[in-house]
């Protein structure tokens, strides 16, 4: 399951939709919003994806977890908008037989995200706001 | 022939737009339809060291070719997560 979307992430019921009773392992990692960042309070954040490319990245990055490692699934969905400290903006459940495999297929998947796939958040503080970019 | 032209972040920011319509050249790559954005929008030359392009949905580099009817999108280092 891949997916951008604009509403809350509920981690618990993707959880549920993905874990069968010939599992081992469930790994599941959650980005959140920090209040903070540069040393200034965030207010809020902003996501914009050109989503077209990430959501076909994301598929990528998901079809490469399952032929690399030995998982059994893996779902990610990245929230887009608006978002306030605290709340969930990607959430990565991989399911496995065994523990090893579905940590390292997470690990891959969420670092993966953050170089590849086409998405941007600009933190709103107090007194201004910026667009952060990533390494080149 | 004829190109749509995304822009993302602070590439968006600096053209003042999301998106266009581009008439490119029948040779063109995505190196010449940046240098003509550029000499529409200054402030894009300052970024061309960074900036990075999709063609198509595919990360693309400075010298690949751009077709008719290609979707070209530029945008900075990405920093989802």
């Amino acid at each position: 399951m891949f997916r951008l979307v604009n509403d809350p992430i509920d981690a618990g019921s993707l959880r549920c939709a993905l874990v069968c009773p010939e599992d081992g392992a469930v790994v599941i990692f959650e980005g959140i919003v920090r209040n903070h960042a540069r040393g200034k309070g965030v207010r809020y954040l902003e996501y914009q994806a050109y989503e077209s490319m990430a959501l076909h990245k994301i598929e990528e990055i998901g079809a490469h977890a399952r032929n690399e490692f030995a998982i059994r699934d893996i779902a990610i969905v990245h929230r887009l908008g608006r978002l306030d400290p605290g709340e969930c903006s990607v959430a990565i459940v991989v399911v496995a037989a065994h523990r090893a495999a579905a940590f390292d297929a997470c690990r891959y998947a969420i670092d993966a995200i953050k170089k590849i796939v086409p998405i941007w958040k600009k933190e709103f503080y107090e007194d201004g706001e910026i667009w952060v970019e990533g390494p080149t | 022939m004829s190109i749509r032209v995304l822009f993302f972040a602070t590439i968006a920011d600096v053209t003042g737009k999301r998106e266009m319509k581009l008439d490119a050249s029948a040779h063109a790559n995505v190196a010449s339809i940046y240098s003509r954005l550029a000499q529409e929008c200054p402030g894009l030359e300052a970024r061309r060291a960074s900036v990075l392009c999709a063609v198509n949905s595919e990360f693309a580099r400075p010298d690949s070719p751009v077709h008719d009817g290609d979707e070209v999108a530029f945008f900075p280092p990405v920093s989802g997560g």
